[in-house]
């Protein structure tokens, strides 16, 4: 429901680096997304380009990568994966837990294209 | 990095020179950038900006979520009357239209200002920071935001606040927590409100809603309380006051809050 919003402030931060990098365009962009992140991965794909027309990612791939959720329990130590709604130790079932992983909603890298292009309309 | 050993070929970038990839010769005029940012990281500059003035003038900032109809204009109109005599406060109220929540709070003599959202599901740090701007904090004590009644997107954006409190109604299923983990995980208190329709429900059990919560491996606290009958206001308010207790210490000595609403992974997964 919100990918759309979240997308345009990703695309904030992008313009931001491109110009940083004296880039021309942005080839990828590499996001990395936990379930617990609130952020639906096929909304994104759907959202991105949209939010992007017009911007210096217009014509960028956008690459998700699903993280999976890990736990570490207070209790007994154990990492174990678990699921979004049972954050519980996989070990000894305690509720007192720390997530390691699977709420990241991370732009992780861009692909920059660096070279000015040939221009046409001109 | 180089362009000869390969070094510069990270799992994130690999695609591209895989063959058939787009840099799968090597040439000159790209770059691979690794950022590592949380995607709302604008969203979050403008949160912690909003977190900032609410600490310069000890403000404890509430963020209130639930589903629509929950309760939550309710609630605050009971917990005025209790906290009007002991704190100054004031309320932000986020909906998609209208302006009745604002006026319902502002009844009651309290400051309110009404952020209408147009189609927005959430509020997020931008609005929060326009509608400060129409507040005055000198002398505040809490400040309430009603986010927009919705259990999913409110629960991705930081607003600057220090503290969320999610409702979970009576009339709605013991199970929210386990069918709504992004939320419910992020919670700082549940409330289980509408207790006075518990003996005609007999479908919600308060110590289930409270099992889903715990599976999420949250340890916030519970209170089960009607904002129609008092049950419960004072646990409420006696733990508003804790907290703005607390928040004033740690005010004091230079520190703050985040609430549990954006991810910490980022320096976990430095790594990969």
């Amino acid at each position: 429901m919100h990918e759309f919003a979240v997308c345009r402030d990703m695309l904030q931060q992008i313009e931001t680096i491109a110009v940083d990098e004296q880039a021309t365009a942005v080839e990828a962009i590499t996001v990395r997304i936990g379930p617990l992140s609130g952020i639906e991965a096929h909304l994104l794909s759907q959202a991105f380009p949209l939010a992007a027309a017009g911007t210096v990612a217009e014509n960028a791939e956008l690459i998700i990568e699903a993280l999976p959720i890990k736990v570490k329990c207070q209790t007994c130590g154990a990492e174990t994966e678990a699921r979004a709604n049972r954050l519980i130790c996989g070990q000894c079932g305690d509720y007192h837990t720390r997530l390691l992983s699977g709420d990241e909603m991370l732009l992780a890298s861009l692909e920059l294209l660096k070279e000015p292009r040939e221009a046409i309309n001109v | 990095m180089c362009d000869t050993c390969g070094c510069n070929i990270t799992h994130a970038n690999q695609h591209l020179v895989k063959p058939g990839g787009k840099l799968s010769r090597v040439e000159d005029g790209r770059e691979a950038v690794t950022v590592l940012k949380n995607l709302l990281s604008e969203n979050d500059h403008i949160a912690a900006h909003n977190r900032e003035h609410f600490d310069r003038h000890g403000v404890l900032a509430v963020n209130l979520m639930s589903s629509p109809g929950s309760g939550k204009t309710a609630l605050l109109e009971a917990s005025v009357e209790l906290l009007a005599d002991k704190f100054n406060i004031a309320v932000i109220e986020g909906d998609l239209e209208t302006e009745n929540d604002a006026e319902r709070i502002r009844a009651r003599g309290i400051p309110a200002i009404q952020i209408s959202t147009g189609s927005a599901c959430h509020l997020d740090a931008h609005m929060v920071h326009d509608a400060v701007h129409q507040l005055s904090l000198d002398g505040l004590d809490i400040l309430f935001i009603e986010n927009v009644g919705n259990l999913v997107c409110p629960a991705s954006f930081d607003l600057g606040h220090h503290l969320n409190v999610t409702l979970l109604s009576t009339t709605e299923g013991d199970d929210k927590p386990a069918k709504y983990p992004v939320m419910f995980r992020a919670a700082d208190l549940m409330l289980l409100t509408k207790a006075d329709l518990l003996p005609l429900l007999d479908d919600f059990d308060p110590s289930r809603a409270e099992t889903c919560l715990r599976n999420l491996a949250n340890t916030a606290p519970v209170i089960t309380l009607s904002a129609k009958t008092g049950q419960g206001l004072e646990a409420w308010t006696d733990w508003l006051a804790q907290e703005l207790a607390a928040h004033r210490e740690r005010v004091q000595s230079g520190a703050t809050r985040r609430p549990a609403v954006q991810p910490d992974g980022i320096e976990l997964h430095a790594h990969g």
